[in-house]
This record gives C-alpha cells, structure tokens and sequence, in this order.
C-alpha cells in the first residue's frame, strides 16, 4: 500500500453488499415489531470489562472540559431505554475498541445490538439463527443449526473438563498439542487456559455449512449475562459462530443492581491490580436498573465479519471501505 | 538488543525465541469476544528451518535478535569452511556445512548471495534467484528433439542435478532458478 493511497480497501462491489445487509436487516426487524434506535457515540461513562481498551477524547467548552468515551458497545445506553418503556430494540452503529487490529479486528467497527422483551435464550438463539442465515445467502446456505454447550464443546474437542482446573490434565494438553507455551503464559489462570484452548484450537473447528450456536458459558465468564436459575456454575450466555469466526455474543440479561455493582466493582479492581487504564462504574445505567430493567435477552453481532462471510472474503479489511490504516 | 512489543510483530520481524534467532513469517491478532488477547505467530527458526508456531499474550515484549541479512560474494571453499566477502568492504566471512547446506549445490565462485548473520555469525546462505552453470553430465540426446515432454537430467559443475530439455547437451551453460530447482534456458555463449 502506497503511503497516501486514498482509494477504499474494499470494492463497489461490497459496499453494494453492505447496503443490502443494511437494507434487509431492518425489514427483518420493522416486521418483528422490534424499535430502531440510536444512542451515543461519545459517553460520559463505559464498560469495566477490564479486556476492553476504550478510546478518550476530551470535550472543551471553555472553560470546562470533560472527558467522554468512544462507546466500546451500545449496551448500558440501550438497557436504559428499556428500563423506560422503549419495548424491544435494536441499534446499528459504530462500536470501539483501541489496541484491536488484525485479520478480524478493525478498532471502529459495526454492531447490530438488539434486546428482545420476554425471550428467554432459546428463542433468541433461534432468532440469531434466522437472522444470520438470512444474511449470508446467496453466497453461503447454511444446512445446519447447532446449539451446543461450552461444557460440551469444549470436552467433545479437547476431552478437558472446562467446569474443573486440573492443572496436570491442562498441562498435558498444552504438551500434546503443540501449544506448550500455554504453560507459562496461562499459569494457574482457568479463565485463561479456557480462552486460549477455546480461541486456539476449538473455535478454529466450528466450520462448515453450519451455525454454532455455543451455550452455558462458565459462571466465571458471564460478563453481562445471569447466571442459571439451576446450576450456578453457568451462565445464561451464548456466542455464536460461523467458519470459525466469532460474529456474536448474546446474554440473559442481568438486572440486578447489586450484583451489577459487583462485577463493575471486581472488574474495576482487577484494572487497579494490573496497570490497566481506570474507569468508574456507570452510574446512569446502575440507577436505570434499580428503576427496573425488564426481563430481556439481548444479543450484539459484527456485521463486519458477517458480511466478510457473505462476500467469502478473508479479512475484514476486504470489506471496510477506510479501515484504520487508511482512515 | 531491543525488545519488541507484540503490537509491532509483523511479517519479516527477527525475535529471540528458545535462545534460537526466528524470523516471524505471519502474526494473526487472536482475541475471544469476552477475554484475553493474543498474538499468534508462525516463524522460522533461522538455525533449523524448522516453521513453528508460537502464541503471546497480546502487549507481552519478546527480546529481538541481531540477524542481518548481508549481499556477499561467494570465494571458494576449503571443503570444511565456505569463505565469502563482503565486495565494499572486503570483510570476509566463513559459513560452515550447516550455514550453506540449503546453498552448496547452487554456488559458483564470484556469484553474489545473501548471507544472514546472526550476532555476526553466518547462519545461512540464500543463493542468487538465478544461477548460470554449465552441464557437467546429461544423456546424449536425439538432437533437434524440441517437443517439451519428459526431459532428462543433468549434472551441473557445482554438483546440482537438474531436469532440462532433451536437446540440452554437456558443456552447455545453462539459467537455472534457485528457489524452485527448474530449468529456465540455455544461456548463448
């Protein structure tokens, strides 16, 4: 690439594709009944998910300024909306995530969110499953829905238990399988061992004419989901890929203030504890809880990538018409 | 030597890794929705050739290695060593077996390489992409036979066999390419 080259990475061609997905995603909602919104870009608050780098910016009015984040998602402010009536919606916009690039990474990306009123996971699994199917024909038909366990996944791949840490069975993976660094790089983390086996050699596996729908994540990774009525060891979350590429995360969603104040708490300690940039609890969102969040199962898909698997193209550069290093 | 941060890995990039120098062929950014980020890197070890692959926490820094590549003119060799020079400065180098052994069949004196020093160390040697040697050995073939098909072998003077056309004949001088081992053309004399 030539230093000022000022053509777009991807061709008319895509960003006709891109248009259509648009297009047909909000008929698939308007006939659903589900409410397009917007919320903002620029927010005085944003997420503690301490694997989450955000972007700042400083807003002046002399002789005031303020600093605002650039949205790592539209979650706290679309949750807010719910708590004041708004019903089921749902929003595509732009999301952020500094320190992220790569073959599926662009750090300004697009997210289609959307929160169902009174679904339980199932039905949104199996509405995720329609939507997306929907979205990648022509190029590619999906046969096959699969709705699946982590638990089960995982162990169907690996033969590792992801609900129990035995350090010698983790490690005795690691050595026969090629991935002996997991050893010194995971430690005695669990969470970290799960994400590096799942990222490494799980997700990698889930290809073909298929949508995995994978469920039943650890209680330990429920980020913004409940944990199971049933069984606490699992949370009422789902991420679904295709080609083994990750499109989406969805949850049950918590409503709890306390418990939310919690987890942004635990969060906010573990970025003290490892030099990670700091942020406070989001205390509009908190308030909109307390006020009553209603039961609702919510879902954000990456409509980049999605539409790299319409276009059977291999980077999400192919589809952006400026990403980063041309922006 | 400086360190790298797993944020500046790119193709090409000469790391440290197990004590061995390794040239990263392809790093792919890895991160799971909800987690940890890596980096997932293919490389070369320069010292075996062997192709691994290696997985970083994402920002993790990994010490760099000292590998330069460095354009030498081939001299001689003494059957235990391989002496080379550098043309502008006249600093001569001497790559043992293992440096050359992907390259021996391939140098003829004078010829301009590529040789990858490590810690000023050679530690191998890339041949030019085209080399011109003439046919040591080869079958007499039926003269003005120019139909493509089948060809035949032959012996170059620096040892290497190649497969060339069958009315390729000895003491031809002949363009070959490196990188594949395939018979390019007859070079006029």
């Amino acid at each position: 690439m030539s230093k000022h080259s000022w053509q777009p990475s991807c061709t008319i061609k895509e960003l006709q594709k891109r248009a259509q997905m648009l297009a047909l995603i909000r008929d698939f909602f308007a006939k659903n009944n589900v409410l397009e919104v917007e919320t903002p870009l620029l927010c005085q608050a944003t997420g503690t998910d301490p694997q989450l780098d955000f972007f700042t910016s400083t807003y002046q009015q002399s002789p005031f300024e303020k600093k605002l984040f650039l949205q790592t998602s539209p979650e706290f402010a679309m949750k807010r909306l719910l708590a004041a009536g708004s019903g089921s919606i749902y929003q595509i916009c732009k999301a952020f995530r500094n320190g992220e690039q790569g073959r599926f990474h662009n750090p300004e990306f697009t997210l289609l969110e959307w929160y169902r009123i009174e679904f339980n996971l199932n039905q949104l699994m199996d509405e995720v499953a329609s939507l997306i199917c929907t979205l990648l024909e022509p190029k590619l038909v999906i046969k096959k829905v699969i709705k699946i366990t982590y638990a089960t996944l995982f162990f169907q791949k690996t033969g590792l238990n992801p609900l129990e840490y035995k350090p010698h069975l983790y490690k005795k993976y690691a050595l026969s399988h090629a991935i002996p660094e997991a050893i010194s790089l995971c430690e005695h983390n669990h969470d970290l061992w799960l994400d590096f086996i799942f990222s490494h050699h799980i997700q990698p596996t889930l290809i073909g004419e298929q949508i995995y729908l994978v469920h039943s994540y650890l209680a330990s990774q429920a980020s913004l989901a409940r944990i199971n009525a049933d069984d606490p060891a699992i949370a009422d979350r789902f991420e679904v890929f295709v080609n083994g590429i990750e499109l989406g995360n969805g949850f049950f969603e918590l409503a709890d203030e306390a418990e939310q104040t919690l987890r942004f708490e635990q969060e906010i300690a573990f970025r003290k504890t490892n030099n990670r940039p700091l942020v406070s609890k989001d205390c509009r969102f908190l308030a909109a809880l307390k006020a009553g969040l209603p039961d609702c199962c919510g879902v954000a898909i990456g409509l980049d990538r999605l539409l790299m698997l319409s276009t059977a193209n291999v980077a999400i550069d192919d589809v952006l018409a400026f990403p980063l290093d041309r922006a | 030597m400086a360190t790298y941060s797993t944020n500046e890995f790119k193709a090409g990039l000469k790391i440290m890794i197990d004590a061995d120098p390794c040239a990263i062929i392809e790093n792919e950014f890895v991160k799971p929705g909800k987690g940890q980020a890596f980096s997932r890197v293919k490389i070369r070890n320069l010292k075996t050739g062997r192709v691994i692959e290696r997985t970083y926490k994402s920002g993790e820094s990994v010490e760099g290695a000292d590998v330069i590549d460095i354009e030498m003119q081939y001299l001689y060799t003494d059957g235990e060593f391989w002496h080379f020079m550098v043309p502008d400065t006249y600093e001569q180098y001497q790559a043992d077996k293992n440096a050359v052994i992907e390259a021996m069949k391939w140098l003829k004196d004078q010829d301009i390489c590529t040789m990858t020093l490590w810690n000023d160390v050679p530690l191998s040697i890339i041949p030019p992409n085209f080399v011109e040697l003439s046919i040591t050995e080869t079958d007499p073939g039926l003269k003005g036979d120019t139909s493509g098909g089948g060809g035949k072998p032959a012996t170059l003077e620096t040892g290497a066999v190649v497969r060339v056309p069958l009315f390729v004949q000895i003491g031809e001088v002949i363009k070959v390419d490196t990188r594949s081992g395939d018979y390019v053309g007859r070079v006029k004399s």
